[in-house]
């Protein structure tokens, strides 16, 4: 039993509670990721999907609950993060005082030991497979464009190899034939490097093209969880007025 | 299952089969590095080299790129190389693999460094020219707010100003009091120590009075105030203008040289003469408490001493440099802040720059200032 729920999940959450002060922003909220899926995180603004993904990554302390991630218990290890999950931030995140390839080399340096020549190949390569080319390595973060900056911090991300990735709202500041591509981009990655991908999105379009599922957060509880079709059905008022709204009309039409 | 990887080599002939087997992933990297190197002259040697990954567990892109680059290196030179028994859950990933590091960029040709220090010189003469220029164009715009505030005086954002003169006023007056106590106390006793010797530890006061008065209390003051609200002003402004904060400002049609600079600099100025004076009588103090405990001179006499040594002149040359001082170190604060780019480490180069830049400057004004006093016989 034990050893088919670890096969399966990435990440099981369960009841976990968080809160700053009086409010609480997950209550007992409980959510299994199974492997190599794309999961998508919707919720309002404010309404804790960051939060959520920060106490996963344990940025946030939980005041309740357990979250495994790839069957092993979450808390107070931070040796070898990099090499479990990699971690988009909305901003990207880069570091602004290394260059592109400087940023990507920088998990691998942290982590591994290899050679100078290995780890500039391994730099470009992660480079060229995030759509990037190598003539770009050498430019510093203030540089880059919105979407290239993206681009890099998701090289970043990737730079080990990680079982897991995080996305925080991926595609938000892009314009969408940019946004598009990252998508593709997120699902080319995903099926070749076998990822399991979990990602905060707003991006009704990212929702229908790249995610295996979507769950709704609402009043600090996971609401409904499925993929993007049983969504459009479900009855939960939040869940009826995220997904019918008339922002979401002509996807809609697009589904049925 | 093997938890080691391995590379297996069987060389028949001219061709070559290369068996790697086990996790090739980025966790076993030296290992993979050494056996990759290991195989390397076999690879040199023969015409044709079978690559077979049926035996390998787990892959990730660094095992497959170390892979692909012995391939490549293998099938240089007209040789030839393949990959037979590859997984189709690795297959997609050898595919990428292997469109990658193909346009390696020309590396960047290494500069003459004597050229390049030339070059670096040429760019800070240049650079020292835009300083100037920045510095008054600073001043112009200044000027021309305050001439627009004396026409005004409704506009004068007084609340700005107040707290302004509290931060940098008000709460700097502990630890100018404090250092500048300790600098005094440090002279007199200086003084009381080597004037002993030919007995004129009565001139001791003499210079205390005087260099405080007349140089240390402003300069000391003005290098506190340089590196505590200078460095303030430049990070505040910087990462104002980093969030596009100023850019608002200016499209609501308001100057910011007149919201954030105006009550910045005006703040400074007000605020450097009542610290400086502040700042002296604490020096002076700390003079008077060595004199009573290290010199044996009562308070009564320190005083008497001290009266006859200095005028009023004394006190004028020193707070009369005040406000120079000020607004020097408020024209280059704010500039150095207008001048941040996007980045963080931008910001933390301005302000560093906006220190040292207006520390230097405050002394050579200082000694302007000595030149002057002493022309005009004051």
């Amino acid at each position: 039993m034990m050893d088919q729920s670890q096969d399966e999940f990435a990440i099981r959450v369960r009841d976990l509670v968080v809160g700053f002060g009086r409010q609480t922003v997950l209550d007992h909220l409980s959510l299994d990721v199974r492997r190599g899926e794309i999961l998508g995180l919707v919720g309002a603004s404010g309404g804790g999907k960051s939060v959520l993904m920060r106490t996963i990554i344990g940025l946030i302390p939980r005041q309740g609950g357990t979250i495994e991630v790839m069957g092993q218990p979450v808390g107070g290890r931070k040796e070898g993060a990099a090499t479990t999950w990699g971690i988009l931030f909305q901003q990207g995140a880069l570091f602004s005082s290394l260059t592109v390839r400087q940023n990507v080399q920088f998990p691998l340096r942290e982590n591994l030991e290899l050679s100078q020549e290995l780890m500039d190949e391994i730099a470009i390569a992660k480079l060229e497979m995030v759509g990037l080319r190598a003539q770009d390595a050498d430019k510093y973060p203030a540089e880059l464009s919105g979407g290239m900056t993206k681009r890099v911090a998701l090289a970043r991300a990737l730079a080990l190899d990680p079982p897991i990735l995080f996305l925080d709202e991926p595609t938000s500041g892009l314009d969408p034939i940019a946004a598009g591509d990252f998508d593709a981009l997120i699902k080319t990655l995903q099926k070749t490097l076998g990822l399991t991908v979990f990602m905060v999105t707003h991006d009704l379009a990212s929702l229908t093209t790249v995610c295996d599922r979507v769950a709704a957060l609402a009043d600090g509880k996971i609401v409904a969880i499925g993929p993007m079709r049983e969504l459009l059905q479900s009855e939960h008022p939040w869940v009826r007025a995220y997904f019918h709204g008339k922002r979401s009309q002509m996807l809609q039409h697009e589904m049925r | 299952m093997n938890s080691e990887p391995l590379l297996l080599a069987t060389p028949s002939g001219d061709a070559l089969k290369l068996r790697p087997e086990g996790p090739w992933t980025a966790a076993n990297v030296s290992a993979l590095e050494t056996l990759s190197r290991s195989v390397g002259a076999e690879v040199d040697r023969s015409r044709v080299v079978t690559l077979d990954l049926s035996g390998v567990s787990a892959l990730d892109t660094l095992g497959a790129w170390v892979l692909e680059k012995l391939s490549r290196r293998a099938a240089s030179s007209g040789r030839s190389a393949e990959f037979v028994g590859v997984a189709d859950h690795f297959s997609g990933l050898m595919d990428e693999v292997r469109q990658v590091n193909r346009h390696t960029p020309a590396p960047v040709a290494e500069q003459n460094p004597i050229l390049l220090r030339l070059g670096d010189l040429g760019k800070s003469t240049v650079g020292s020219r835009e300083d100037i220029t920045i510095f008054l164009q600073m001043l112009g715009a200044l000027s021309m707010a305050v001439i627009g505030v004396l026409r005004r005086p409704r506009s004068l954002r007084l609340t700005s100003l107040i707290y302004q003169l509290y931060r940098i006023g008000w709460q700097a007056i502990p630890i100018v009091a404090l250092i500048t106590f300790l600098i005094g106390a440090i002279i007199a006793q200086q003084g009381f120590f080597h004037f002993r010797r030919f007995g004129a530890e009565s001139y001791t006061v003499d210079m205390v009075g005087i260099l405080v008065l007349r140089e240390l209390g402003v300069l000391i003051v003005a290098i506190m105030v340089a590196g505590r609200s200078g460095s303030a002003y430049t990070a505040e402004l910087g990462s104002m203008k980093m969030r596009e904060e100023i850019d608002a400002l200016s499209t609501m049609g308001l100057d910011p040289v007149d919201v954030l600079i105006l009550p910045r600099v005006a703040a400074l100025v007000i605020a450097l003469p009542i610290l400086a004076f502040i700042g002296s009588i604490a020096a002076l103090y700390g003079g008077g408490l060595v004199a009573q405990f290290y010199g044996d001179m009562g308070p009564a006499i320190y005083i008497a001493r001290l009266h006859e040594a200095i005028s009023v002149t004394h006190f004028e040359v020193g707070i009369l440099k005040a406000p120079f001082m000020a607004l020097v170190i408020g024209i280059v604060a704010c500039s150095e802040g207008l001048r941040v780019k996007g980045s963080a480490e931008s910001l933390g180069r301005q302000t560093t720059t906006s220190v040292v830049k207006s520390i230097f400057l405050v002394i050579v004004l200082d000694g302007l200032f000595a030149i002057f006093f002493a022309s005009i016989g004051m």
